[in-house]
């Protein structure tokens, strides 16, 4: 039992799911900080399928290819929360339902 | 060699009618009369010329073809542009030409005072230029362009003085009748060249003896489609209802086209088709009944007319009427004989009636003229010749054609056509001294602050021309061999209408017999009419009293007793009838005019509006509403963009997996 | 061994992750979702991943987290201020359907794509995922990338700085 290993398919599992409920929170939550935080939460999804990968065929490939989504990530979140301030200054309100003049 | 100048003759017209047309403005107008008189007399010199050069041609050939170039050739059908000089072009020719310049110098001097001087006689050249083209085209199509060509001209001229609502609709009118007619022409014309092959005159007259049975249902069908054509064209029943109207136009345009050539134009047709004619008994027949019922029908509507140029109209209806009757007992020459001759006289009549409105200043109502013979000498006595010539009086042109219509009408036709053709001789002789006594006896019932004038000497000048043409013109006719009827005329026309009876019945037999059927028998058909000289001395004689007749009673009625017209017509419902002109043309407007103005409203508002518009509106419509539902899409929600980005990816992998 | 830590920290992660996008206020759901990372930490020293679990815990949890925390406080958000999430708004239906969906998709993906038995895993060196053997792989082999994605972070910085900047200049 304790000599015993994880399956990879179960950490994919994992993976899916965090990247689900990341997808789910992008599309149903209305608050913008929230739907950021979603999308980090499918970022790091995929930061754990890559890492498992990596385990169980002994590359070192993943963990780099982590390491700059790590870095893409850090960038992203940056640049938008600065988005995100420039909105709020034009119209005081976090919901992204009031953001709406990209229409015909 | 000189009968290489036939095509110079359609042209001059052409050129002096574009010159005309497009410089007239800037020429002014004693140029622009110039230039049109011009190319008539240059057309009438070439006429002469290539008379000449006709003349010199060996004995053997009685036709001169020159073709100018290839029109079209689609398959087997080859349409030439040429043109055809023989005895009855050469005739129509010199009337054409000859009338033609006449008239044209007196337009000059009538038309004076116009505005649009120039449009007049560009169009008249173009007239011309058209009707020349149809006596001299070498095939039956050259010879719809002329005669469509004519008939155009003839809505131009019509409707001149555009401004006033019924020169327009008299315009229209009298296109649309031609129109009818025209339907019936280009239909025989489809119907012989689905026969023949071919539709120049020279191979389909050479061929139809040959390939036509004689009476059977094709030459009779192609016979009666011309025929409808000309009526149509010369303004016989039932298509003859535009004539009348179309005096809307100014009288010069009376004199040329519905007196001297346009409305000649059906009788020229039929005479050149007469191998066709000659083919079918039963069309010969329907021509002649038509013919002389025209002339009396229309005679009758002339006795009861009050404007001048009305009367002459009916006059000028009835007279083809007496060429059709000639054509229908096969009296062509007389037919071609009697279109000369009136010519003459009919130009001279419509141009003397011009010469009176224009002296009185544009009246025309015979009821307010009268005794204008003191006032104007000359205009006078060339109508009074002309009337005579057209009563047929001897020794003028109108009594050797009238009489030579009749006489072979009771030789070659039988009695009821004689009848008709006498009554009608009656009435014409009555009713044109009626005018006559009317506009130029009595008492003075003109307008007493109008005096009247007599016209300049350019109008006055063609009047003696013509009125000298209708005196002498019966020295064409006048025999010259001790049978009666052969004359001048009759000689120089042989060439084109001779029609060999006999061989014709013997191919006629033969195809039948090839066919399996019997033929029937024709033999009453080849004895040879008798001529004995004292019949054609007593019908002449007959003839002379009958007009004599009709003289004496417009002397009664108008001079003499001038009360009588109205006693004896007061209340009398067929007077109401006849001058109503039988409401004919009521009658056309409720059968033909209405119906169609309603179904085309009907496919105006139905098909056209709602059904083509709607369905190009609705197209736009349609488009409209799926870009409408199509812009919920973008609604500005960013969330919904996300959700379309997440179903897109979903979609992506199902396909792919 | 490895099953007992797997489990219920998947499971923990799992929970908080449903907890970032459950919850009312924003701080709260900012909390949740450092606890989803510290638990990711965990799971990637699992996998023997040591040098992407601590930049995991300094980057992640440690700077991009605090970000969040700043401009929340600077937005001076407070609980309710999005109206919630919506029992009216039409589209949280569809967008839980296509929630399961994608999971449905992604499990059958795998499915396909790895009926290949890869469940054991190889045997790992020593020095995986330590330190040297990525800086070395890093700076030999993936040289470019690195460099790019120093650029890119300059970019960035510039980005955020502009489009922050306030406007009286």
């Amino acid at each position: 039992m304790l000599e015993e290993t994880v399956p990879l398919s179960h950490y994919l599992m994992l993976s899916a799911t965090l990247f689900v409920i990341g997808i789910v929170g992008v599309l149903v939550r209305r608050n913008v900080i929230v739907v950021f935080m979603s999308i980090e939460i499918m970022l790091n999804a995929v930061n754990i399928s890559l890492i498992s990968f990596d385990h169980y065929m002994n590359l070192s490939n993943g963990q780099i290819f982590s390491f700059m989504v790590m870095c893409v990530a850090a960038a992203e979140v940056s640049v938008g929360l600065a988005i995100i301030i420039a909105m709020h200054r034009n119209k005081p309100t976090v919901n992204l339902d009031d953001f709406n003049l990209l229409k015909w | 060699m000189l009968l290489k100048l036939t095509c110079l003759i359609p042209l001059y017209p052409l050129i002096g009618s574009i010159i005309n047309g497009f410089f007239g403005l800037k020429i002014g107008k004693k140029a622009v009369g110039l230039v049109a008189c011009g190319s008539m007399i240059l057309s009438f010199l070439t006429s002469v010329l290539v008379y000449v050069g006709y003349l010199m041609l060996p004995e053997g050939q009685p036709v001169y073809e020159q073709v100018v170039w290839t029109w079209f050739g689609a398959g087997d059908f080859n349409v030439d542009f040429g043109f055809q000089i023989d005895p009855l072009t050469l005739v129509m020719m010199f009337v054409v030409t000859g009338v033609g310049t006449i008239i044209h110098v007196y337009a000059v001097g009538y038309m004076h005072e116009e505005f649009s001087y120039y449009r007049f006689f560009a169009y008249f050249n173009l007239f011309a230029s058209a009707m020349l083209l149809l006596v001299m085209g070498n095939n039956f199509l050259l010879m719809f362009i002329g005669w469509e060509g004519v008939g155009c001209c003839s809505y131009f001229l019509i409707g001149y003085y555009f401004e006033k609502k019924s020169a327009c609709d008299a315009g229209t009118k009298a296109f649309v009748v031609n129109r009818v007619g025209d339907f019936a022409f280009l239909l025989a014309v489809m119907y012989i060249f689905n026969v023949f092959g071919t539709i120049d005159f020279t191979d389909v007259m050479h061929a139809a003896p040959e390939k036509l049975i004689y009476g059977g249902e094709i030459v009779t069908i192609i016979t009666m489609l011309l025929f409808v054509g000309a009526t149509g064209k010369s303004a016989q029943i039932p298509l003859y209802t535009w004539l009348p109207d179309a005096m809307e136009g100014p009288t010069p345009v009376s004199a040329l086209i519905h007196a001297a050539t346009m409305v000649t134009a059906g009788v020229y047709m039929v005479v050149r088709c007469s191998v066709l004619f000659n083919l079918s008994p039963l069309t010969m027949t329907t021509v002649a009944f038509i013919g002389g019922g025209t002339a009396v029908m229309a005679a009758t509507i002339g006795m009861t007319q009050f404007d001048i140029k009305r009367v002459l109209a009916y006059s000028t209806v009835s007279q083809i009427g007496y060429m059709f009757l000639a054509c229908g007992v096969g009296a062509y020459t007389a037919a071609i004989f009697h279109l000369v001759t009136h010519a003459f006289f009919k130009a001279c009549l419509f141009l003397g009636s011009g010469s009176v409105i224009h002296g009185i200043h544009g009246e025309q109502d015979m009821r307010k003229m009268g005794g204008l013979k003191k006032h104007m000498p000359v205009t006078y006595w060339t109508f009074v010749v002309s009337t005579l010539a057209i009563a047929g009086i001897f020794p003028l042109s109108g009594f050797f054609s009238k009489d030579e219509v009749l006489y072979h009408s009771l030789m070659d036709g039988n009695i009821i056509f004689w009848g008709m053709g006498v009554s009608a001789a009656l009435l014409t002789a009555f009713y044109m001294f009626r005018l006559v006594f009317m506009t130029f006896h009595g008492e003075s019932r003109v307008d007493p602050s109008v005096h009247p004038h007599e016209s300049p000497k350019v109008m006055t000048m063609p009047l003696v021309i013509l009125a000298g043409l209708a005196t002498v013109g019966g020295l064409l006719g006048i025999p010259f061999h001790h049978w009666w009827h052969m004359h001048i005329l009759h000689s120089w026309l042989e060439p084109v209408l001779h029609f060999d009876l006999a061989s014709a019945l013997q191919h006629s037999e033969h195809m039948l017999h090839q066919a399996g059927q019997h033929a029937p028998s024709w033999t009453h058909l080849l004895k040879p009419t008798e001529h004995q000289w004292w019949t054609e001395l007593l019908l002449m004689c007959f003839s002379l009293a009958v007009a004599v007749v009709g003289i004496f009673g417009a002397y009664m009625f108008y001079i003499k007793r001038p009360d009588l017209p109205d006693k004896f017509t007061e209340g009398q419902w067929g007077f109401d009838l006849v001058q109503n002109k039988y409401y004919v043309d009521e009658l056309y407007d409720d059968a033909f005019v209405q119906p169609t103005v309603e179904g085309s409203k009907l496919l105006w508002k139905e098909c056209d509006a709602k059904a083509i518009d709607g369905t190009v509106n609705g197209t736009a419509k349609i488009i409209g509403w799926c870009s409408r539902k199509a812009q919920t899409l973008q609604s500005g929600f960013v969330r919904n963009y996300a959700l379309f980005i997440v179903v897109g990816f979903i979609s992506l992998l199902l396909v792919m997996f | 061994m490895e099953l007992l830590i797997f489990y219920p920290v998947a499971g923990l992660c799992v929970a908080l992750a449903l907890g970032v996008i459950f919850n009312n206020s924003p701080v709260g759901s900012a909390i949740s979702l450092i606890g989803m990372m510290l638990g990711l930490a965990a799971i990637f020293v699992l996998q023997q991943a040591h040098f992407i679990a601590i930049l995991q815990i300094i980057i992640y949890a440690g700077a991009i987290m605090v970000l969040f925390m700043f401009v929340i406080m600077l937005l001076n958000l407070k609980q309710g201020d999005d109206k919630g999430w919506a029992s009216r708004d039409q589209n949280l239906l569809l967008s839980v359907l296509t929630g399961f969906l994608t999971l449905g998709v992604l499990y059958k993906i795998g499915e396909v794509l790895f009926s290949v038995d890869m469940d054991t895993p190889a045997t790992l060196p020593d020095t995986f995922g330590t330190v040297a053997v990525i800086g070395e792989t890093l700076f030999t082999d993936f040289v470019l990338p690195f460099e790019v994605a120093s650029i890119l972070l300059l970019a960035a910085m510039v980005g955020a700085v502009v489009l922050a900047k306030s406007k009286l200049d």
